[in-house]
C-alpha cells in the first residue's frame, strides 16, 4: 500500500495504517446489524474471549489486593495511619490499576488469540472461502470479536476490582488486624462512585475497544503464513500494551 | 443461450511490475466442464481470481453472465458471486464449525430459510457427496478426499450457475481423486452448472473435461478438447500434455521475463 523505501513514506506509514486501521473501524461498525445470529456470535466471543479470561483475572486481581494492601499497610505505618489502608488500596484500584492491568491481561491473554485465530483463517484461505461466498469477513469474523472485546473489558475489571478488594480485606483485616469497621467505612465514604469507580470502568471500556480493534485489524491483515501469525499476534501485544498505557495518562487528564 | 457463459477477453494482469497474464482471451461455454492448465505459477488461480472479482485486471476484461466484473461495487460484486461457487485449493473449511454449519452458512447468511428448510438441503447436499452421517463432525477430523467432498457440497449449496474449482484433486490418492473427478461431472450435469478448473493433473483432466485452456509463459497457448491437444504438434501443448522436462517451457525460475523485451529506457 505504501510507496517501499524512500524517508517520507517511511515517516507516513505509521499514519497511513493509523488511517487504515480507523477505516477498517468503520467498515466493521457499518455491518451492526442488531440481528439475532449476529447477536449469538457476539456472546459467544464474549464466552470465548471474555469468560475463558475470568480466572487469570480473578487471580491477578487477588494478588495484586492483596501486595497493594502490604505496600499501603507499610507506607502509612511511618504516619500512624494504617487504618486509612482501604482508601488508599480502593483510590489505587478503581482509578489505575484495576482498568490497566486487567486490559493488558487481556491483551497478553485474548488480544493475542483473536490475532492468532484470524491470521490463521486467512492462511488456511477460510476468510477467501467466505468473501468468495460473498460473506463479509470483517463483518461476519472481526465484528462480533471487537464487540465482545469491547464489552468483556470493562466486566473483567469490575471482577479484577472486586477481586483485589477480597485480596486486601483478606491481608488488612486477617493477616494485619485492621479493624473491619473502619477498614469498610473508609472505603464507603472515601471511595466515590462516579468518580472513582464509572470513571475507571469508562477507561476499561476504552481499552478494551483499543485491543480488540488492534487485535482483529493485525489479524486480519496478518501475512497468510506462519512467520506472518506470529508477528500479527507479536505486534498486537507490544502495539496494545504501549497504546494502553499512553491513552491511560491520556484519559485521566480528562478524568480528574 | 448459447452465448459464452464467463468471457474473458485481452486479460492483462501484472503482480508487483511481473507479468502474470499477457492478453488472455477465453469463452467459455454454458454447462460444460472446463479446464485451465498450465505449469505451477503460471497463473492459472489468477485467472480464477479475476473471474471471481478478488482481483482486477490492467486492462482487458472479464465477463460473467454479460456483466463486466470489474465494473462491479462491491454490492453488486457480492450479489454477482451469489451465483458462483468456489472450491479452494485444500477445500478451506471453517475450522470452527461441523460440517453441517459448514454447508449452511451460505444458506444462513443469503436467505431466510428455516431452520427444517436448511436442514433438508443440507442433508440433501451431503447425500449427492456420498457423506450422510458426517454431518456433526468437525473438518479437522475428515480425511483429505472426505474434506474436499464437503467443500464440493458447500460450493453448491446455493444452486449457483458457475462453480470454480482450484486444484480439486491436489493431495488426494487416486482413488479419492476419481471419486472427486466423478461428483464434478455429476453435479455439472444435474445441476446444469458450468465448471472451471484450475489443474495440472493431466490425466485426471482427459478423463473429466469438455474443453481445455493451456497457458504457458503467461499465454494462452493452445485451447480444445483433451482428445486434439494430446496429439496437438504445438511444442508447448506437447511437453505439457506429455510431461517432458525438455521443451519450450522452461522450468527455471525468470525473474521477469519481459526484462529483454520490455525495459522502457
Amino acid at each position: 500500500m505504501n510507496a517501499p523505501g524512500s524517508r517520507k513514506s517511511r515517516l507516513m506509514a505509521p499514519i497511513a495504517e493509523t488511517g487504515h486501521c480507523g477505516l477498517f473501524l468503520i467498515r466493521m461498525l457499518a455491518g451492526l446489524r442488531f440481528e439475532h445470529q449476529q447477536l449469538i456470535s457476539v456472546l459467544q466471543q464474549i464466552y470465548l474471549v471474555g469468560a475463558r479470561s475470568l480466572v487469570i483475572i480473578m487471580i491477578c486481581g487477588f494478588f495484586v489486593g492483596m501486595v497493594l494492601a502490604l505496600q499501603a499497610i507499610n507506607a502509612l505505618q511511618q504516619f500512624g495511619a494504617s487504618d486509612q489502608v482501604s482508601l488508599l488500596v480502593g483510590k489505587t484500584l478503581f482509578r489505575e490499576l484495576g482498568p490497566v492491568l486487567t486490559a493488558l491481561l487481556f491483551a497478553g491473554r485474548a488480544g493475542t488469540s483473536i490475532a492468532a485465530e484470524i491470521g490463521l483463517m486467512k492462511a488456511t484461505s477460510q476468510i477467501d472461502a467466505m468473501q468468495l461466498m460473498a460473506i463479509d469477513p470483517i463483518q461476519r469474523i472481526a465484528l462480533p470479536r471487537f464487540l465482545a472485546g469491547l464489552v468483556s473489558v470493562p466486566l473483567l475489571a469490575a471482577m479484577f476490582n472486586a477481586f483485589a478488594i477480597l485480596g486486601a480485606v483478606i491481608f488488612s483485616i486477617g493477616v494485619m488486624g485492621i479493624d473491619p469497621g473502619i477498614f469498610w467505612s473508609k472505603l464507603q465514604t472515601g471511595i466515590y462512585f462516579g468518580k472513582d469507580f464509572v470513571g475507571g470502568i469508562w477507561k476499561s471500556v476504552v481499552f478494551g475497544g483499543l485491543v480488540s480493534l488492534i487485535a482483529v485489524y493485525f489479524g486480519y491483515y496478518a501475512k497468510p503464513t506462519s512467520e506472518g501469525v506470529g508477528t500479527a499476534t507479536t505486534r498486537t501485544v507490544v502495539l496494545s500494551s504501549v497504546l494502553i498505557l499512553i491513552f491511560d495518562f491520556i484519559m485521566t487528564s480528562f478524568l480528574i | 443461450m448459447r452465448d459464452p457463459i464467463i468471457r474473458i477477453s485481452n486479460l492483462v494482469f501484472h503482480r508487483d511490475s511481473q507479468v502474470v497474464l499477457d492478453d488472455v482471451s477465453m469463452d467459455i461455454k454454458r454447462g460444460s466442464i472446463v479446464a485451465i492448465m498450465g505449469p505451477s505459477g503460471v497463473g492459472k488461480t489468477t485467472i480464477l481470481r479475476l473471474i471471481s472479482g478478488q482481483l482486477a485486471p490492467l486492462s482487458g476484461s472479464v465477463e460473467v453472465n454479460g456483466h463486466l466484473v470489474s465494473a462491479m461495487t462491491r454490492r453488486e460484486l457480492y450479489n454477482c458471486r451469489k451465483e458462483i461457487g468456489v472450491l479452494l485449493q485444500n477445500g478451506a473449511l471453517f475450522t470452527d464449525l461441523t460440517v453441517f454449519e459448514n454447508i449452511a452458512t451460505p444458506l444462513r447468511e443469503h436467505t431466510d430459510l428455516e431452520e427444517k428448510e436448511i436442514r433438508q438441503r443440507v442433508m440433501e447436499k451431503l447425500e449427492s457427496v456420498g457423506l450422510s452421517g458426517t454431518e456433526d463432525l468437525m473438518p479437522h477430523s475428515l480425511s483429505g478426499g472426505m474434506a474436499r467432498r464437503v467443500a464440493l457440497a458447500r460450493a453448491v449449496i446455493m444452486n449457483p450457475k458457475i462453480v470454480l474449482f482450484d486444484e480439486p484433486m491436489t493431495g488426494l490418492d487416486p482413488i479419492a481423486m476419481s471419486t472427486v473427478g466423478r461428483l464434478i461431472r455429476e453435479t455439472n450435469d444435474r445441476l446444469g452448472l458450468t465448471s472451471v478448473i484450475v489443474t495440472h493433473n493431466v490425466a485426471q483432466m482427459k478423463k473429466l473435461v469438455d474443453y481445455c485452456f493451456i497457458l504457458a509463459s503467461s499465454k494462452l497457448v493452445a485451447e480444445g478438447s483433451p482428445q486434439t491437444l494430446i496429439h496437438s504438434s504445438d511444442p508447448a501443448v506437447d511437453q505439457f500434455m506429455n510431461g517432458r522436462v525438455e521443451g519450450p517451457i522452461s522450468y527455471k525460475y525468470q525473474g521477469n521475463p519481459d526484462s529483454a523485451s520490455g525495459t522502457p529506457s
